[in-house]
């Protein structure tokens, strides 16, 4: 027996009072992990400042001509430009295999997409060499088990083949990694060639137009060429630069930010008076008790460090709860299909660790300074 | 038998808002060691202000308390909180046992404040429990036991650091008559075969029949002739 076994007795006394508490610091943290662990994932994209992306100015799900791809890759102020389409891609099960398939220009596409794709030579051969090749994310390999040089047949809900089809078999040649903030996570690669030539209606569309420009300070000059070359014909384009698309996404992620601050604010404000209160009354419950320790010995400090340590315990017991809720909450959401992968932001551990003893602290001062300062005489004159 | 306690010129008084209440003046008094006093009086008259000062729970206002020739009065806080795990055993009239520890982790509560190992500490406990016959209620928690039951194992608590002063504020005011005298046959024993010296106060004749010899307090005066006999 010692000081920390006498803690944890005391802390469970009334198990369903300290349960409930628990539950409400709990919720607290989760929601702080959770959220902020959301929001650090979701802005934790790679960005390139040259990157823009050319779509229908109808909107995304609208397709463009080929043609204007040709177009766009000659313009002045255009280093390299690729295409990709939507295949609307699943894995034996419409709604379970989802996953985001898009067709594209291998070579146009490795160059736009450099950074996102750090692939063997191999691989790459491999890929660019077979019509039918396809790359997968780790995660949607690992996901379905598939294995290099194996076939897959995958499903469009979009597309069709002449005969009738709706399955393609393509055959793995190789998996992209998925390093923290890889755009690239979720992806299934084809080649457009293949797709367009045995898709029976819609040929020679594609859906949007990622480039590079020559230097981030072309970009207004080249998105106002392209924009206003396609202006009054059948497919005008709206082109977009990923920083400002970003900006704005960090924009909202701010003020999502700022909701999430409030809320959890307020949450932890509502926990600090419920656990204040509630230890403030559970030691004053046992003022007779303390003076007995006292007469039996024990030092005021050593008091004082047991109704402190019970608080502490108690926040966190809570924050820990809360946390590891949060990191399965992620993981189940991470793994819904489309998803990124989800992880706690590393920075929340050590701030939950903060504010758990931030909060023992607080609401546990009072109790144990008056439990401290308390004298044998008057605790035990107490009825 | 050498004094264990000597107590001069005390001085002790209470406010309660602007009124002074007087409750010692000028007492003087010594206890042998190995003594066992019961100690009568009316209510109000001091008696447990009295034992709280010779277990070092309460400080005079003027004067000297000393133990084993050593003075406690002017000790610190932390000292005398050491100086109390070691030398003295309380027992109170409502047992005052921790409701969550069962009788051997009641028991065992003073010995967290010494050195001694886990076995050394469990041996203690069972020994202790052993006096008081309770060895067989080890596990229970004190709201399964009757108040006789709670009484023998806040003594075996009293007991178990081995201290040579116990003080018993009214133990058996809670108890009926049968289980009373199971409890004062108990600190006669303790008083008898371990040369524990006991000061009990009481307001029960009966009770005081177990001790060596009674003194009667009123007002914060003992009868000068019981005192100096
Ligand atoms: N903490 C305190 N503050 C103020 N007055 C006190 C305090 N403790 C005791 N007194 C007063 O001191 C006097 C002596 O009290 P004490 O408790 O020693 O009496 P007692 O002889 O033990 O009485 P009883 O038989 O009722 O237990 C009483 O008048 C009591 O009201
Ligand atoms: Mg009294």
């Amino acid at each position: 027996m010692n000081e920390l076994f006498l803690v944890r007795k005391n802390l469970f006394r009334k198990p369903v009072r300290t349960v409930l508490l628990l539950v409400s610091i709990l919720i607290a943290f989760l929601i702080y992990a959770f959220m902020t662990s959301l929001v650090t994932s979701m802005s934790d994209f790679n960005t390139k400042p040259t990157r823009l992306i050319t779509l229908s100015k109808i909107n995304f799900t609208e397709t463009l001509p080929i043609a204007h791809y040709d177009k766009i890759s000659r313009m002045e102020g255009v280093a390299v430009a690729t295409h990709m389409n939507w295949f609307g891609g699943y894995y034996q099960d419409p709604v379970k295999g989802f996953m985001p398939v898009f067709a594209v220009d291998p070579e146009t596409y490795f160059e736009v997409y450099k950074e996102d794709l750090p692939l063997s030579e191999e691989v790459k051969a491999a890929f660019f060499k077979e019509r039918t090749a396809m790359l997968a994310a780790e995660p949607v390999a690992r996901r379905w088990g598939w294995k290099v040089g194996q076939k897959v047949p995958l499903n469009s809900n979009i597309f069709t083949q002449a005969d009738g089809s709706r399955v393609w078999d393509f055959t793995l040649v190789g998996t992209i990694p998925t390093p923290p903030g890889s755009s690239q996570t979720g992806s299934v690669l084809i080649h457009y060639d293949y797709f367009n030539e045995t898709i029976d209606i819609g040929r020679d569309r594609i859906g949007w137009i990622p480039f590079l420009s020559t230097s981030a300070e072309a970009n207004d000059k080249v998105i106002a060429a392209i924009d206003q070359r396609f202006a009054n014909s059948a497919d005008e384009t709206r082109t977009n630069d990923e920083a400002t698309f970003n900006k704005s996404f960090a924009a909202q992620l701010g003020n999502l930010a700022l909701v999430l601050a409030l809320v959890v604010g307020a949450a932890f404000i509502a926990i600090l008076l419920i656990v204040g209160t509630t230890m403030t009354l559970a030691i004053r419950e046992r003022t007779k008790e303390f003076g007995v320790m006292k007469t039996l010995g024990f030092s005021s400090g050593s008091i004082l460090r047991m109704v402190l340590g019970e608080s502490l315990l108690l926040a966190f017991l809570g924050a820990a709860l809360g946390v590891l809720l949060a990191v399965g909450l992620l993981a189940a959401a991470g793994s819904m299909p489309g998803a990124p992968p989800l992880h706690l932001a590393t920075p929340v551990l050590w701030q939950s660790a903060l504010m758990a003893a931030g909060l023992g602290l607080v609401t546990g001062v009072l109790p144990a300074l008056a439990a401290y300062r308390l004298s044998i005489v008057d605790a035990l004159s107490r009825k | 038998m050498p004094d264990l306690i000597r107590l001069a010129d005390i001085d002790k008084s209470y406010t309660r808002g602007k009124e002074r209440i007087a409750i010692f003046d000028r007492l003087n008094m010594h206890i042998p060691a190995g003594d066992f006093i019961a100690v009568m009086g009316p209510s109000g008259s001091g008696k447990t202000t009295l034992l709280n000062l010779l277990g070092g729970a309460d400080r005079p206002d003027k004067g000297t308390i000393e133990f084993d020739g050593k003075r406690i009065d002017n000790l610190k806080e932390n000292e005398l909180a050491r100086w109390r795990a070691a030398n003295v055993g309380f027992i109170f009239q409502f047992y005052n046992l921790m409701p969550i520890l069962t009788a051997a982790q009641n028991v065992e509560l003073p010995l967290m404040l010494t050195n001694l190992p886990a076995a050394k500490r469990r041996d203690n406990v069972a020994t202790a429990l052993k006096v008081v016959g309770l060895e067989e209620r080890a596990k229970h928690r004190p709201r399964e036991l009757s108040g006789g039951q709670q009484q023998r194992v806040a003594i075996a608590r009293a007991i178990v650091a081995d201290p040579k002063l116990l003080l018993c504020d009214e133990p058996t005011g809670d108890l009926d008559r049968a289980t009373a005298d199971e409890i004062l046959g108990t600190l006669q024993l303790l008083n008898r075969q371990l040369g524990k010296t006991i000061i009990m106060v009481t307001h029960d004749a009966a009770a005081a029949k177990f001790a060596k010899r009674t003194l009667h307090l009123d007002k914060g005066k003992f009868d000068e002739r019981e005192l100096a006999a």
